[in-house]
């Protein structure tokens, strides 16, 4: 008998829970502006993420899913990436599009109920919220084989959750990517949770980030709760793949401490002792211990910081406050690039009615 | 101008689009070295390089979630599923994607792809190679769906779909690939996506129909010719969006109106046809419209699949029944 394939998965973490290295740092967290800028981002969506939850109790927006506890893995992603790349994101990634310049008013219409929200400032390419689980995966290595065609340097960055790997798209886009060694970086955010199902429900595998070891490409485990840890994975698997070296999943380890969205309710199916329980890993305190430790952080900077956010997140919910609704005409102007004939007796009908 | 048959009308069309717009790759399973299973793509590879006609893994729905993201990118990709019967896995990224592309985000992005399948009974295939499921789409806002009957219509309508900024589902029927040969000129003419094409003008009765099955349907107006009847008969090619007005125009002239499709009667394509008549022609109706299709059973194996497709005879039975009523 002989071996014919075996293969490891390296996990990385640069900060345990409490913020102390583990070791030596990469170069870029060796500058406190840099990590502070994270921090700040962080603490941005979970500030949002708050506001958001009050706001659909009260009426004022739809459905909403926030990011809870998972805050590391879209701000960290975000930050290795380039203008041009193209971030094709599910629908919790919010901590990534805001990085990228989507603003949180146009996140607020789109949960909001209002297709404009997708129309967003930040990069034109991005692509919009995929709700369909995992099916982005796909689009996302098209994209990636524009690049590569056209010979652009860009990497399409691809998130989705741990349910998404259950799902054949998943397979089907990592499989090509592999096979045409596609600029594309996929992140699980590895939240545990596919609404009620927990992860060991999902797969028997020992790891999600060895279904790459299929496909024929590189797969890793990060601590999805250290942002340092996510920005470094992901600043080599994206200049991995802008310089021809082909896809990676990153499988980020991370813990969604709120509900699946506003529509769900947790403590159905799991314990509050669980959930109490992860809120020592979570991200945004880990960075600030860091931070402290190495005294670029103190309490009033923390409090700055507090007001700084709720002050632009107010501004960004007054903003979409004041967005008046679309008219009927809105259902057909964008459906194709010209409205066809055949549909303008339905235009006229939406209209007559209002 | 080249005598050519319809697969062979599709191979000039996506090769002058290939030269034309670099912008045009071509997907799917076995499309590059083998020149695809009906040979659609043949030559392709060869003349346009492997990135730009793509052999991919054995993966339906990653074919067209694919060919959404080239497209949002700005590629025109041209996706082929090998037949219709292995269509179903697209639904996901052509009915959630592709057709919602443009209007979920308010036209920032778009998605100019092309889905091509061959389509329908009739070349005594093994099973789920027979399938007709153009009103799955034709019933999705957001795509077009076309069917061309002849290799002229097939090279005119197959640019158009290329070259239209919205995604595009284009059937080919299997029994025409090799059925005839026509006159067409290789010379990047498009032809329009959103007009019916009239075939033949008549003033006692309208035939409708679209892909193989105006095979039968002109058949049987030139049975009905031979007893005096004259049939106007009308290729809906692009099913939608629907050009319910040229149809409209002929049954105000003839009164009668029979619909002919091979895809099952229940919420067929013809039955949106049937429902536009009585809406807006009323009037001119002279006799309930007929309805000759496949029948709402599981297209059958090679055996049976004469039996299910629409014939001249039952055609020209419902012609009848159009022409008798009172």
């Amino acid at each position: 008998m002989a071996t014919v394939a075996s293969f490891e998965i390296e996990f990385v973490r640069f900060l345990d829970p409490r913020g102390e290295p583990t070791g030596a740092l990469p170069d870029f967290a060796r500058e406190p502006g840099t990590l502070i800028a994270l921090y700040r981002s962080m603490v941005l969506t979970r500030t949002f993420d708050a506001k958001a939850i009050a706001m659909q109790r009260t009426g004022k927006i739809g459905t909403f899913a926030s990011a809870l506890g998972q805050e590391a893995v879209g701000v960290g992603v975000a930050s290795a990436m380039r203008p041009e790349d193209v971030l094709v994101p599910s629908y919790r990634d919010h901590a990534a599009q805001f990085y990228r310049g989507m603003t949180m008013t146009e996140s607020l219409l789109y949960w909001g109920g209002d297709e404009r929200g997708s129309d967003f400032a930040g990069p034109r390419h991005d692509f919009a919220n995929c709700v369909p689980i995992g099916t982005q995966v796909c689009p996302a290595a098209g994209a990636a084989y524009a690049f590569k065609l056209r010979r652009e340097p860009r990497v399409a960055v691809c998130m989705f959750g741990d349910g998404a790997t259950s799902r054949g798209d998943f397979y089907e886009g990592m499989n090509m990517a592999g096979v045409w060694q596609l600029p594309l970086v996929m992140v699980i955010n590895n939240n545990q949770w596919a609404i009620s199902v927990p992860r060991k429900l999902q797969t028997a595998a020992a790891t999600l980030a060895q279904k790459a070891i299929a496909a024929g490409i590189e797969g890793l485990q990060v601590d999805g709760n250290d942002v340092i840890a996510v920005r470094q994975v992901a600043d080599a698997a994206i200049a991995k793949a802008r310089t021809g070296g082909g896809s990676t999943l990153i499988e980020a380890i991370t813990y969604r401490l709120g509900d699946h969205t506003t529509a769900d309710d947790a403590t159905r199916y799991r314990d509050a002792d669980m959930v109490r329980e992860q809120w020592q890993y979570e991200p945004v305190a880990r960075l600030r211990n860091y931070l402290a430790r190495i005294n670029a952080w103190d309490k009033e900077a923390e409090e700055a910081l507090h007001r700084e956010c709720a002050e632009e997140v107010n501004k960004a919910v007054d903003a979409y406050l004041a967005v008046p609704p679309p008219g009927p005409d809105a259902m057909f102007d964008c459906l194709y690039a010209a409205l066809p004939a055949a549909l303008e007796p339905q235009r006229a009908e939406a209209r007559r009615f209002g | 101008m080249a005598e050519v048959n319809l697969v062979e009308a599709v191979n000039l069309a996506l090769a002058y689009e290939m030269e034309h717009d670099e912008s045009v790759v071509v997907l799917g399973e076995d499309v590059g070295v083998n020149g695809g299973v009906f040979r659609a793509t043949v030559g392709l590879q060869a003349r346009f390089g492997a990135e730009r006609v793509l052999d991919t893994p054995l993966a339906e729905g990653a074919i067209a979630g694919l060919a959404v993201g080239m497209a949002a990118m700005g590629l025109k990709p041209v996706a082929e599923i090998q037949f219709t019967g292995f269509i179903y896995p697209t639904l996901d990224h052509i009915i959630n994607h592709a057709a919602r592309l443009r209007h979920r985000t308010r036209g920032r992005m778009s998605c100019p792809m092309v889905l091509r399948a061959p389509s329908g009974a009739g070349i005594h295939a093994p099973e789920h190679h027979s399938e007709s499921p153009e009103t799955l789409f034709a019933h999705t806002p957001g795509l077009r769906m076309v069917m061309p009957s002849s290799p002229a219509r097939a090279y005119g309508l197959l640019l158009a779909a290329i070259r239209d900024p919205d995604p595009v589902i284009f059937f080919e029927a299997t029994r025409l690939y090799r059925l005839f040969k026509q006159d067409v000129e290789d010379n990047g003419a498009a032809l329009p996506l959103d007009v019916c094409f009239l075939l033949r003008e008549g003033t006692d009765l309208t035939l409708v129909s679209w892909g193989a099955m105006l095979q039968e349907t002109l058949a049987a107006a030139d049975a009905l010719a031979k007893n005096g009847v004259s049939a106007e008969v009308i290729d809906v090619a692009t099913l939608k969006p629907l050009d319910l007005a040229t149809i409209l125009e002929s049954v105000a002239k003839t009164g009668r109106c029979v619909i002919v499709h091979e895809a099952p009667r229940t919420v067929g394509c013809g039955a949106e046809i049937a429902a536009g008549l009585a809406e807006h022609g009323l009037t001119s109706l002279l006799a309930p419209v007929q309805r000759v299709t496949g029948y709402d059973v599981v297209v059958p194996l090679p055996r049976l699949e004469n039996r299910y497709m629409p014939s001249v005879e039952r055609i020209l039975a419902a012609a009848r029944k159009a022409l008798e009523y009172a």
